[in-house]
């Protein structure tokens, strides 16, 4: 067992550990599998699966509990293919579950009352809700009707929006001339138009360079803090998280593996601290690897990894070796923290079935 | 009482949806004008090669008639069948759904508050105002060459008739496509189903004969023709029905009932469209979207 404790803590998110206030999405051990079709290779094989195709059982998502309040920010992390796009179309009413039950705004979503399409909102990075070949304007406009928004309020909220992330002109151009990054921040506001309670963003910011990545970032900050509303993002982006999420659901594997705060995560998952230490000159390595923790030696450059307890003692006598000239403490990188809780739940996946076979 | 209130209101807002979706269906279709133009020419060529064809056929009989068409009143139907087909073809309407199924861009559809069929709706009848504003001058230009083939005018009656069913042949075309495109649901690839109803269409609908030669095809069960059953089916309410009210050919009582048949293959067809897709999405929803 890599990490013990992550287990109870699931187990026990049903119960009042982890009760929110005023929840808006309930789910109870919502799981979904499907029947996928192995399709061999060769055409031989081809043939032969005409008559008889071999099929096995997917369980994209295995039984997850979550609770999410009024309000909140929540990334949902994970690797690909571990769940995270089903469970969002679980919750947004395009899929239907095999099994559990899950509730959102109050409705059961895969039933689509319009009551409850009205009130949230989907964004899917690489998919378009905006008309083509006619400008984002008229995209809004037949959202307005949609949504039933009225007209002065209509105005007034598209036209903040459009302000906020600096495309008002944009959307007066045919959405197939725009950028990546400029389709994405007009998707943005046409899902938001109607002021959804809650909104699920499938990795919104995928491929889109780091001045777009800030602008959606404040944005969605600023849209989400002034609306209360409940945000559940999906992202391969630590950027995101940080910047955006309070609250972090890992999920690996079609289950939920850590759920609890981005700053416990940084607490728990890191063991060390990274000591960079710059040198007048490239200095004596056996003075470096006395101190006996892994270092790497770039010139004049050293990087230590020093464990989390022992720093404070362990700072002071490497500081004290002779010609030190400046000197940076930093965490781990969350994308190391969350890559490395990826690997070993990997590896606990491999164990337990080599364990079963 | 305020429920009351509350149907009619809503349905004035299901309306005005319907409207903007049809509004900006239009602009839509308007980028595309030059495909248009280009496309409503093209669709005058065969009816060059019908003329010629039948002008053949009337050359090697001595009759002056078949199946009681004069030559005139052949090249009078041909002109019209193109007319109805104007109304009732839905050119990638079936394959336009299963694509959508297929890339996973009908799901929007599912998450937004907005109905996937009247929105289909909207779009075909816009893909259809667009057409008639850009065919209209060719259209009228090529029936006043050839109006030396027509029979005189209709009476009223007659043409409101003739009105009526080509309104109803719009409606039959497009819930039979939506319904075939519907068929994405469960089918990756639906290009030949539809080139199989293609194929059934353009015999059964009156599109390559008039449907009266059938008459003369016995099909063996109480004296009964091939073209007593296709009355029954809804094929030649697509293109021979219109064309036969305007050339004279259904009259009276005949003329209702077979009005009251189209009339009815549309609600059949409507409701066929709508059961597979909520049996469509259904499916969609459970296999993992």
């Amino acid at each position: 067992m890599v990490f013990p404790y992550t287990r109870p803590m699931h187990n026990s998110v049903s119960g009042s550990a982890t009760a929110v206030k005023d929840p808006v999405i309930c789910v109870e051990r919502l799981a979904k599998h499907y029947r996928v079709y192995d399709k061999p290779e060769g055409l031989a094989a081809s043939v032969r699966s005409l008559f008889h195709r071999t099929s096995r059982v997917v369980e994209a998502v295995k039984g997850v509990d979550l609770e999410v309040g009024r309000g909140e920010f929540v990334a949902l992390l994970g690797p690909n293919g571990a769940g995270k796009t089903t469970l969002l179309k679980l919750l947004s009413g395009i899929v239907t579950p095999s099994r559990g039950t899950a509730r959102v705004l109050g409705h059961v979503p895969w039933e689509r009352a319009d009551d409850f399409r009205r009130r949230f909102a989907l964004v899917m990075g690489q998919r378009n809700q905006l008309w083509w070949d006619l400008p984002a304007a008229e995209s809004f406009r037949l959202h307005q009707e949609i949504y039933r928004i009225e007209p002065s309020r209509f105005e007034k909220i598209r036209d903040e929006l459009v302000d906020l992330l600096g495309v008002r002109r944009l959307m007066l151009q045919p959405v197939r001339e725009l950028s990546l990054g400029e389709r994405m921040k007009l998707e943005l506001v046409a899902a938001l138009l109607h002021e959804p309670e809650v909104l699920f963003l499938d990795e919104p910011t995928i491929g889109l360079d780091v001045v777009a990545q800030h602008t959606i970032h404040e944005f969605l900050r600023d849209v989400q803090q002034r609306r209360r509303m409940t945000v559940i993002l999906t992202t391969h982006y630590m950027k995101d998280v940080a910047a955006l999420c309070e609250r972090v659901v890992v999920i690996t594997r079609g289950d939920v593996l850590y759920d609890g705060s981005l700053a416990e995560i940084v607490d728990r998952f890191t063991t060390h601290k990274i000591v960079t230490l710059d040198f007048d000159e490239a200095p004596d390595r056996s003075l470096i690897e006395r101190f006996g923790f892994p270092c790497e030696f770039h010139g004049p450059q050293v990087v230590l990894r020093i464990d989390r307890s022992r720093i404070a003692d362990v700072l002071p006598e490497v500081l004290a070796s002779a010609g030190v000239r400046d000197v940076s403490v930093e965490d781990v990188p969350l994308e190391q923290i969350v890559a490395e809780l990826f690997r070993a739940d990997a590896r606990e996946a491999a164990a337990s079935m080599e364990a079963a076979s | 009482m305020s429920e009351a209130v509350a149907r009619p209101a809503a349905a004035f807002q299901g309306l005005r949806t319907w409207w903007t979706m049809l509004a900006i269906s239009l602009e839509e279709r308007l980028v595309y004008r030059g495909d248009f133009a280009l496309g409503t020419l093209m669709r005058f060529l065969p009816i060059v090669t019908q003329v010629f064809l039948w002008t053949a056929v009337f050359s090697a009989t001595s009759r002056g008639e078949i199946a009681g068409y004069t030559r005139n009143d052949v090249i009078a139907y041909f002109l019209l069948t193109m007319l109805t087909r104007a109304f009732s073809s839905m050119p990638g309407l079936a394959t336009g759904i299963a694509r959508s199924v297929r890339d996973g861009s009908v799901k929007k559809f599912l998450i937004q508050p907005v109905d996937y069929v009247s929105f289909l709706l909207a779009a075909r009848v816009a893909h259809k105002l667009v057409y008639y504003a850009v065919a209209a001058l060719p259209f009228a230009l090529v029936f006043f060459l050839c109006r030396g083939f027509f029979p005189p005018l209709p009476d009223v009656p007659t043409i409101a008739a003739f009105l009526l069913s080509l309104v109803l042949s719009f409606l039959l075309g497009f819930f039979m496509e939506a319904t075939l495109g519907m068929l994405g649901f469960w089918f990756m690839e639906v290009s030949s189903i539809v080139f199989g109803y293609m194929l059934v269409q353009y015999l059964l609908s009156g599109h390559m004969f008039p449907i009266d030669l059938l008459r003369t095809v016995p099909v063996g069960i109480g004296g009964m023709t091939l073209a007593d059953v296709v009355h029954w089916l809804p094929f030649e309410y697509t293109a021979y029905f219109s064309a036969a009210i305007w050339l004279g050919k259904v009259r009276g009582t005949d003329l209702v009932a077979s009005l009251a048949i189209e009339a009815g293959w549309v609600v059949a067809m409507a409701i066929a469209c709508r059961v597979a897709w909520w049996r469509g999405t259904r499916r969609y929803s459970a296999f993992g979207g």
